[in-house]
């Protein structure tokens, strides 16, 4: 019997290749609202695609709100959107701890102790996330349920909404997968 | 003494996890290949985030030293 190992080899290739977690990618589900897992997140970001990794972060439910804009307004919201508005954190600036916040005394003194250790600041991380080419993608079904709208969110050059499925795709090509 | 010479040297002093990595992977690629950087750091983590980003990045750290209060890498631009 003859083989042909040409094609043997070409579908072995096309199997490799569309093998689940076979592209040197990273994608993070972003989920959390508090600044030391925003952080943390950004961090492991920043790292990755300095390793020569793509990354793909997908914020969603509380995390969406780390990337609204202090200075922009969305319009046209309805009274449950505008609630969750004033609730929510605007911006990444705004976040707390996830522990001893300590009604923001806790926040203040680690954001003081950053800045005397010289750690990278959420606005800094972000510029290097931008340089990088991180991707963002925002969960468009946590935006529709807070109510918040694109025009809100930070200038930011790669960022986009989404469903699951979008980001789904992309875990499963990727050689890591991250939930914070 | 060691056999190569240094082409660049970045001063990274002061800085913590993950900025050295994050700027030595944006300065690799203003050298030629088969050029060598060296770093001066004061952040401990890189000791071994050096040899793991050159590792998954495909350059090599040539040598590490450490010094009172300073740590010098040597990074070869690999390709």
């Amino acid at each position: 019997m003859s083989v042909d190992v040409d094609k043997a080899m070409a579908d072995l290739r096309s199997k490799v290749e569309s093998m689940p977690g076979a592209e040197n990618k990273l994608t993070m589900v972003v989920m959390s609202g508090e600044l030391d897992k925003h952080l943390a997140a950004m961090i492991i970001a920043t790292g990755a695609a300095a390793m020569g990794m793509k990354v793909i972060l997908f914020f969603t439910f509380w995390g969406t709100a780390a990337l609204r804009a202090a200075d922009k307004k969305g319009r046209g919201k309805n009274f449950m959107g505008k609630m969750f508005g004033m609730m929510l954190p605007k911006g990444r600036n705004k976040l707390v701890l996830s522990k001893m916040n300590m009604a923001g005394m806790g926040t203040a003194m680690l954001k003081g102790l950053m800045k005397k250790k010289n750690v990278a600041s959420l606005d800094q991380l972000y510029e290097v996330a931008a340089q990088l080419a991180v991707k963002i993608y925002i969960c468009e079904m946590s935006m529709d349920l807070m109510g918040m709208k694109k025009e809100e969110m930070i200038d930011y050059p790669d960022l986009e909404v989404c469903g699951v499925a979008t980001m789904l795709s992309h875990a499963k090509e990727s050689a890591i997968q991250f939930f914070i | 003494m060691p056999d190569y010479t240094v082409s660049k040297t970045l001063d990274y002093k002061g800085l913590a996890c993950p900025m050295p990595v994050v700027k030595i992977s944006q300065q690799i690629g203003t050298v030629a290949v088969g050029d060598v950087i060296e770093v001066h750091t004061t952040d401990p983590g890189s000791l071994s985030d050096f040899p793991a980003w050159a590792k998954t990045t495909g350059h090599a750290i040539l040598e590490t030293r450490q010094e009172p209060g300073l740590i010098k890498i040597f990074v070869k631009r690999q390709k």
